[in-house]
């Protein structure tokens, strides 16, 4: 099995990609983003705020890690290549974690939209990561537009409900071509655990650190956890059955008669 | 004349630029990691000191938080 993960033609050594909402501060961010060893982070665009004093790219260069933005909070194509364009201009970089959100209730993606700006930028030469639903079928046609990896949710974006379909991320696994990341979902150290062993490439989180009681402990034990599962994966799990396979020889099991009687 | 800069009516001499408005918000023209759109058309970094702005203009400017 690889040992690295490779998007676009980038090699990464972590399989764990930190989202960088809602950590209480850049000093919390940075001790948490040394405890998770991801080398790749999001960041978000928003109207500069001229009061705002240092900015989350000092933390992330200190890190050395890859700087991921993202276009959360859009709600069509337009927008969100608006926003793309917008952040390859900030950041020099033209890999863009593509969101297109239809409801802000539930945060889940609109495929529509969705599909149309991932096309709209491969064309554009971004290298494009999108945040999907676990539908197999969009996640086939994300891949035919061009994008270089897939990012399905496990459920929606900070509700730490885990993954809720695990059969169709299954599927999006057997059928990719290219990188699938587990996106929006992870509550804890074992729902990334699963995620690496039915066979994702890498696992996104955010809020499931960000928001920890710890953060810099729980940014740890999900490192842990994606390593676990990953070689879990690798090592080749028993079928499941519905009755008991005895582990213990059934042969030579000792006789020891009625009790009292005389042989 | 009136530009809309980031949601808000601004007033700014006349012959102002994009990287005016920049310098205005961030304190400096480097603009490290700020990005600007002049009417849903993001301005690239070089030409801000060429592009004057008109009375009505809406722009954006942006940078990187904390998100995703």
């Amino acid at each position: 099995m690889d040992e690295t993960l490779v998007i676009a033609g980038r090699e990464f050594r972590s399989r764990l990609v930190l989202g960088t909402g809602g950590f209480k501060s850049h000093d919390m961010l940075a001790r948490a983003l040394a405890a998770s060893g991801a080398e790749m982070c999001t960041v978000a665009l928003r109207r500069l705020d001229p009061d705002a004093h240092g900015s989350i790219l000092d933390v992330l260069d200190v890190a050395g890690v890859q700087v991921l933005p993202n276009t959360a909070g859009c709600f069509t194509a337009r927008d969100a290549v608006v926003t793309a364009r917008l952040a390859r201009e900030a950041l020099g970089s033209n890999w863009i974690k593509l969101e297109v959100i239809g409801d802000d209730r539930t945060l889940l993606p609109d495929a529509v939209e969705l599909l149309a700006a991932a096309e709209q930028l491969v064309d554009e030469g971004f290298v494009v990561l999108p945040y999907t639903t676990d539908d197999p079928v969009l996640a086939r046609r994300l891949e035919d537009v061009g994008c270089a990896a897939v990012m399905p949710l496990g459920s929606p974006i900070g509700s730490g409900m885990g993954i809720r379909n695990a059969y169709n991320l299954s599927i999006i696994v057997e059928r990719a071509s290219v990188p699938v990341v587990l996106d929006a979902g992870v509550g804890t150290a074992s729902d990334a655990a699963v995620a690496m062993e039915l066979g994702c490439d890498a696992v996104l989180c955010a809020s499931a650190v960000s928001r920890a009681h710890d953060p810099v402990a729980m940014a740890e034990a999900i490192r842990l956890s994606v390593q676990a599962g990953r070689l879990a994966l690798a090592a080749g799990r028993i079928p499941r059955r519905r009755y008991a396979e005895a582990s213990t020889p059934e042969e030579g099991v000792p006789a020891f008669g009625e009790p009292g009687a005389v042989e | 004349m009136t530009v809309i800069v980031n949601g808000e009516r601004r007033e700014l001499p006349a012959g102002a630029t994009v990287a005016h408005v920049v310098a205005l918000l961030a304190g400096d023209e480097s603009g490290r990691g700020v990005a600007v759109a002049l009417e849903g058309e993001v301005v690239p970094r070089g030409t801000w000191s060429q592009t004057p702005l008109r009375d009505g203009a809406r722009i954006e400017v942006v940078a990187a938080i904390q998100g995703g």
